[in-house]
């Protein structure tokens, strides 16, 4: 048990030290490689293609730099091949070019996250928004939101909310014979729409069965806070937002 | 009464000769080669279901397969469904789903899909063996009755990149295939090997060596050894005049065209082969010296049409690059042409159906913005030709993309692809199935879809058009005017071709999704 755990640390002590020695010396180039051999399924921008995307700060099959490298050398069978004709610092090259591409980096704020927490709960963040369980669900999960998104990102959405949407997010309208209802699609295929209420019902509907379904783009039901807030208080709630990483 | 017999004895012992596949329209109760006949159609001569009664159609059983996004397009005879995933082959009583017999070959530990994903798209059969084309590039008879292998015969070397996906074309005395590995620096080719003894008959390489007609296409040097032209989409065949028609993959480097000036033949082509001896009798280039990795890897649909007052036969193509093509199927001789899906990258075809190339169109180091995306309009799902409606259905994908040249170097075994894509932001990523009239490809109704698609078309006596979304429906329409009829959802990708076959009086409708195999019947 001893010997895995040395191991373990030992082989996590070298790969930091690999990956280290790579990132400063520039080379082999990650980027490349990545173009060369990873680009084809996940996207010449690492934005996605028939793999996902890897712009993100978590990696669903790497844990950590240690996993992200044996995810690369060995694949993710049956789906992703390995890349047995890396060499180890070429694998610890496209590693470290990959988890780049979803860092948030690490910022001074001048704002103070324990006064943002009381300006989130004075304007009524949480009548729209869930923090660690706590709120209503009709926006966004917000408990990881500083681990996803950069404090010029979120400064962005508190004061101009419907110029910093999300690709995937469709505020929608759906009319039927009982009347519209208003909301955020949360699903979607050829033949069904599901869209949540202000309240956080659910509402699911046939296309064949609407009489109109007006896709809002550019809307959202979240209000602008330009002007509402002080530079300060918007400091602080940038501050706290950016502190919600979420689940290590 | 010479009849009966003859059925007794199919049924007894699921012989499945030559014949019987060339006269399938007679037979439709058994779906006996890839597209259902020779001529590509999927089309089900069947019609117990209708516009009218679809509305009742459920699931009557179900399989489930160890791998995800299955691709296989079940063969049917006498009872009996023959499916297949990578490496495996399965019989199975068509009616209840029971397994008969399950075959598998491992897969070596240093096989490596590079390009494309590990999937099968079917079996072939011819009187008493079933075709199965593996991953690690062999092709495997096996006994229809017990799944025992009577032979395997290596195709090529899977190490370099090598492989094969697709179904197995069955035909007299022969069986073909094609290989995938257009990512990977190839030389394609196909294949025809004596059904009964796994011996090659012939081999025709889709890209010419020095001397031969076409290499002058290429450059001189070393170009052509790694010119891809992967042919990885089983073609159709003509009986009465024993022509193969075969799909070409797309060049390599794919997306980097620097060094392979020209216009790359016989890669983006369609080629008819002499079934015999596999010489080229005629080709017809789509998209010279393509860039975007717009393979011509479709299932030509053969039909017999008019074309200024004079029959003709004919081959139709909805191909990767967003046009419509109408060939005279013994000369190669193109008759009309059309764009059916948004494209951004041709002004047209000219009279001889060449595409009239936009400037600035290839990819470029910063990125250059063209529809379609490199999986193309349609890729390698098929289409469906019904002569009832005179409608030629596919299934298209409208998306664009962001193409990047960047630097190719060839080493065995790994991409050597020069580039690749990146998704438009902010831009809708849809689907359409549509009705092309057959001999101009003009839009007779389309059907839109959330998504875009992956599902090939079938379309029925019945008057139904069947086809899947990746938002995992199964759907029926109408085949004359488009208009949804039913629709299943089934908790995964529909990435399959369906078929129709039929039972103790009952059609049924196959279709998988994800990894499960759906029967649906009334």
């Amino acid at each position: 048990m001893l010997a895995s755990y040395t191991n373990s640390v030992m082989a996590k002590w070298f790969f930091g030290i690999t990956l280290a020695a790579s990132v400063l010396a520039q080379t082999p180039d990650g980027r490349k490689i990545f173009e060369s051999q990873c680009a084809l399924c996940h996207g010449q921008t690492g934005t996605g293609g028939r793999g996902p995307s890897l712009h993100r700060p978590k990696l669903a099959h790497a844990a950590d730099d240690e996993a992200l490298a044996g995810v690369i050398a060995e694949g993710i069978p049956p789906e992703m091949p390995g890349s047995w004709q890396l060499t180890p610092r070429e694998v610890a090259s496209v590693a470290a070019y990959v988890r780049s591409l979803g860092a948030i980096p690490a910022e001074k704020l001048p704002g103070d996250a324990a006064r943002g927490e009381r300006v989130y709960q004075s304007r009524r963040c949480g009548a729209c928004h869930i923090v660690d369980g706590k709120g209503e669900g009709f926006g966004p999960e917000l408990s990881d939101i500083g681990a996803r998104r950069n404090a010029t990102h979120l400064r962005q959405v508190v004061l101009r909310p419907a110029s910093a949407l999300p690709e995937e997010f469709l505020y929608v309208a759906a009319t039927t014979a009982a009347g519209t209802v208003r909301g955020i699609r949360v699903n979607e295929d050829s033949f069904f729409i599901q869209i949540k209420d202000a309240r956080g019902q659910f509402h699911s509907f046939a296309k064949s069965e609407l009489k109109d379904l007006k896709r809002l783009r550019g809307e959202t039901p979240m209000p602008s806070f330009e002007g509402s807030l002080t530079a300060a208080e918007l400091d602080d709630l940038v501050a706290y937002l950016a502190s919600l990483k979420g689940k290590s | 009464m010479k009849r009966l017999i003859w059925f007794f004895c199919a049924a007894l012992s699921a012989q499945v000769p030559y014949e019987r596949i060339v006269n399938a329209a007679k037979d439709p109760a058994n779906w006996l080669t890839y597209s259902g006949n020779y001529q590509g159609h999927r089309f089900s001569p069947l019609s117990q279901i209708t516009p009218l009664n679809i509305a009742g159609m459920h699931v009557k059983w179900a399989y489930q397969f160890e791998n995800p996004r299955t691709e296989t397009s079940p063969i049917v005879a006498d009872g009996v469904m023959y499916i297949t995933a990578p490496n495996m082959a399965a019989a199975l009583d068509a009616r209840t789903g029971r397994e008969l017999w399950k075959w598998n070959r491992p897969i070596p530990k240093d096989y490596q899909s590079i390009g494309f994903g590990r999937v099968n798209r079917g079996p072939a059969i011819l009187d008493g063996q079933l075709f199965v084309a593996t991953l690690d590039c062999y092709l495997v008879a096996l006994d229809v009755k017990s799944g025992a292998e009577r032979w395997s015969a290596k195709v090529e070397d899977y190490k370099p990149g090598y492989s094969m996906t697709l179904a197995p074309l069955a035909i007299k005395g022969k069986v073909l295939v094609g290989v995938s590995g257009g990512e990977a620096g190839i030389r394609g080719f196909v294949d025809a090997y004596d059904a009964a003894s796994g011996k090659r008959a012939w081999r025709f390489y889709t890209v010419p060596a020095p001397g031969e007609p076409g290499h002058d296409s290429w450059p001189a040097g070393d170009a052509w050894k790694t010119g891809g032209g992967s042919t990885w989409v089983t073609g159709s065949y003509d009986p009465e005049t024993n022509l193969v028609y075969w799909g070409i993959g797309n060049p390599g480097p794919d997306w980097n065209p620097d060094s392979r000036p020209g216009d790359n033949l016989y890669t983006c082509s369609l080629v008819a082969l002499d079934g015999d001896t596999g010489a080229m009798k005629w080709h017809f280039q789509f998209t010279p010296h393509d860039s975007h990795d717009w393979d011509s890897t479709h299932v030509p649909v053969l039909y017999d049409g008019e074309v200024r007052g004079v029959k003709r036969k004919l081959v139709a193509v909805a191909n990767r690059n967003a046009f419509y093509y109408v060939l005279d199927r013994s000369t190669g001789e193109f008759i009309a042409g059309r764009e059916y899906a948004k494209q951004t990258w041709s002004k047209g075809l000219d009279d001889r159906g060449r595409p009239l190339v936009i400037p600035n169109t290839e990819p470029s180091a910063e990125g250059t913005a063209v529809y379609p995306n490199l999986n193309g309009a349609t890729v390698w799902f098929s289409p469906s030709y019904s002569p009832l409606t005179n409608l030629f259905y596919v299934s298209v994908r409208e998306i664009g993309s962001i193409y990047y040249k960047r630097e190719a170097s060839y080493k065995p075994g790994t991409f050597f692809a020069g580039g690749g894509e990146a998704a438009i932001p902010n831009t809708e990523r849809t689907g359409a199935i549509r009705a092309l009239e057959v001999s101009t490809g003009k839009l007779r109704w389309d059907f839109p879809l959330h998504t875009a698609s992956w599902s090939g078309v079938l379309s029925t006596a019945g008057g139904v058009v069947i086809s899947g979304s990746d938002d995992g429906n199964v759907f029926a329409l109408d085949a004359a005017s488009g208009k949804a009829l039913w629709n299943f959802q089934t908790g995964g990708p529909v990435v399959s071709n369906p078929i129709s076959f039929a039972m103790n009086g009952q059609q049924y409708i196959a279709i998988s999704s994800d990894r499960v195999l759906y029967v649906f019947g009334l």
